[in-house]
């Protein structure tokens, strides 16, 4: 009797800096008979036939025609991550493949990253560890001040998952919240976090002590926030990115950190990451940069292969898929 | 008539990177002569029979029994900040000199940091912003990862109004919490930022991911967290202290840090503040730091300034005093 084989499931490699990680192998085991590109690329004329499925990691691979092409079987890609900007949505679709991506493992993770970016930049955390062990303090300055989140005004811009549950978080501390959305949300949803719409996003800048990105990189939002925007700031307000480096006109974020038009920036993703090292953003003192953490931990990158492999064995068992990502 | 005279308030420093501010000076004007120490020994007799209050700035000057017999009217110290552990109450009482401290104003800022502190510490951010930046680094990799806060247990040890404050907003990232206090707090308290209460501290020892130290310093609470407690709590624990360093026994800190007993520690404070510069706890891979913070804000300062002169006032005119402590 002929074995039931697994599924053919590409990845781009397995550990090290870039692949999948070594920890969910046994679980995709399971599921897949797991190929890493490399093995891909040596047997492909084996192979090409035999992949139904890739699971993109970090980007990687990268999907192109000759890819496509490349895998007449392939019926499906799921994402890890919420964001899907580094993929070609209609060329993918167009080749009749389906697409997913892991919009409920990654919300509660980034929220707290965006938390984390809000208190550290407001009371000067990285700043203060540094003092904390320089070979120079001699003795703590009574006249070092930071600045206080209980009762500030955070506006949040991107009310999708993840805004939604920074709401939930920055309630807690007592923050007034203003929220600018493609959508407004329901008034009991609204009522939940105590947060008020800003139909122009204008009045949300004007207002905020702390501006929090948490859209997706669209056309539209790309240099959502550019030298206009930040004028309209409070040159008091912090500038928060934990959605994509492009959402930011990064010289026009240089160019007002540099003159003070706003206070300070806290960015978990840059264009492009890392940063050349020499980039002028790595030099200002009123800025913190950390290397796209949103989703970086044990727990959650677990959920997101689970949710990426609920997403691959619905499409190839011709089942709605739990995180189904249509082309606009 | 002759106009009554503002009472006269004893200070360490005004003015300058280690003196009262100026814009709190400008505020209190209206209310005090506020003296400076070092004006003091030269008009000792003068001052010394008007100052009626001292003003306690970064636990200066040293309440002593010679500079308490020096100000015969002396009504009342007044402390900026909560902690008063610096303060020999029972000696400062046997002169008849009340003494108060300023714990409201200073419970949103502290509750912050401690909320900054496990965040930056579970997602490794000091770590992650030294990448950023460091020239070595190519790309970041795809295996360098943190821990969740979010639906991690949270064990708060002093559940006073700072604690409280910190378990409000724990609850928001949907963490379970364990507290431990002296006395228990009311049911309704309890259920509305969903606290455990342990009775005993080993329990929450051991069933926390992150350990909160948020008591005041008294001669029960010196060395609370010694060997025996970083043993009990889990390998994979962080202990985040925003009290006060005697708190916590360092030296058994250091080694439970090194061995991994603990798996991280993030201190507001410590002891001494600041730590000398070969101190083995500013070398460990392990530990963040910060330099007493917890109160640096405009906004808390300015209430803590505030709630002084409230202080002051209260007590020069027979009035009831809001934060009076009792030794």
């Amino acid at each position: 009797m002929e074995e039931y084989e697994l599924p053919v499931l590409l990845v781009n490699e397995v550990g090290g800096i870039c692949g999948v990680l070594e920890a969910h192998v046994d679980f995709l085991k399971t599921h897949f008979n797991l190929i890493t590109m490399k093995e891909f690329l040596e047997n492909k004329n084996i192979l090409s036939k035999k992949v139904q499925a890739i699971y993109v990691w970090w980007h990687k691979p990268v999907i192109d025609h000759e890819l496509l092409q490349s895998l007449p079987n392939l019926k499906v890609i799921a994402n890890s991550g919420v964001g899907m900007d580094h993929l070609d949505l209609k060329l993918i679709s167009g080749c009749g493949i389906k697409m997913a991506n892991c919009p409920h493992a990654v919300s509660s993770s980034t929220a707290d990253t965006g938390m984390a970016l809000l208190l550290a930049s407001a009371r000067r955390l990285v700043e203060g560890c540094q003092i904390a062990v320089s070979l120079d303090t001699e003795c703590f300055a009574p006249d070092w001040l930071g600045e206080e989140v209980t009762g500030a005004t955070l506006g949040i811009i991107g009310m999708g998952n993840v805004g939604y549950k920074i709401a939930l978080r920055a309630k807690a501390f007592e923050m007034k919240i203003l929220y600018h959305n493609r959508k407004q949300r329901k008034e009991e949803e609204e009522q939940a976090i105590g947060a008020i719409y800003c139909k122009k996003i204008e009045d949300l800048l004007q207002q905020s002590d702390f501006v929090m990105l948490a859209v997706t990189l669209t056309p539209q939002t790309h240099k959502l926030i550019g030298k206009r925007e930040l004028e309209l700031m409070k040159p008091t307000a912090i500038l928060i990115n934990i959605s994509r480096g492009l959402v930011v006109d990064q010289e026009a974020l240089l160019e007002a950190l540099r003159t003070g038009i706003i206070k300070a920036a806290a960015l978990d993703v840059t264009y492009p990451e890392p940063l050349p090292r020499d980039h002028p953003l790595l030099k200002l003192k009123n800025i913190i940069i950390t290397p796209h953490l949103g989703i970086k931990t044990h727990k959650t990158t677990r959920m997101i292969t689970e949710e990426a492999v609920a997403n691959l064995l619905a499409a190839l068992n011709g089942l709605p898929m739990p995180s189904e990502v249509l082309p606009d | 008539m002759e106009e009554k005279e503002l009472p006269y308030v004893l200070t360490d420093t005004i003015g300058g990177p280690h003196g009262v501010y100026l814009e709190h000076m400008e505020f209190m004007k209206k209310y005090f002569n506020l003296v400076a120490m070092k004006e003091f020994p030269e008009n000792q007799k003068y001052l010394g029979e008007k100052i009626k209050a001292i003003y306690i700035w970064w636990q200066k000057p040293a309440v002593n029994r010679e500079l308490l017999q020096s100000l015969p009217n002396l009504k009342i110290i007044a402390n900026f900040g909560a902690g008063v552990d610096h303060l020999d109450l029972k000696l400062i009482s046997s002169f008849g000199v009340k003494v108060t401290n300023t714990p409201l104003a200073v419970s949103n800022a502290t509750a912050d940091l401690g909320m900054a502190l496990m965040l930056a510490s579970s997602r490794r951010l000091v770590e992650g912003c030294q990448i950023t930046v460091s020239p070595d680094t190519e790309q970041f990799a795809a295996d360098w990862l943190g821990e969740d806060v979010t639906g991690a247990t949270l064990g708060i040890i002093g559940m006073g109004r700072i604690g409280y404050k910190v378990a409000k907003r724990a609850k928001a990232f949907d963490m379970k919490i364990l507290y431990h206090n002296r006395n228990r707090r009311k049911e309704e308290e309890e259920q509305a930022v969903g606290a455990c209460f342990c009775e005993k501290m080993e329990d929450l020892l051991q069933q926390s991911d992150f350990v909160m130290l948020v008591v005041n310093l008294t001669p029960q609470t010196h060395k609370l967290i010694g060997k025996r407690e970083l043993e009990l709590m889990k390998p994979t624990a962080t202990l985040i202290n925003i009290c006060r360093g005697p708190v916590i026994d360092q030296d058994a800190l250091v080694e439970a840090l090194q061995n991994k007993v603990i798996k991280a520690a993030a201190l507001d404070v410590t002891y001494p503040e600041p730590l000398p510069r070969d101190h083995p706890l500013l070398k460990l891979k392990n530990i963040i730091i910060t330099p007493h913070i917890g109160t640096a804000t405009k906004q808390a300062r300015w209430l803590m300034m505030k709630s002084i002169v409230e202080n002051i006032f209260s007590a020069l005119n027979g009035l009831p005093i809001p934060n009076e402590v009792f030794p």
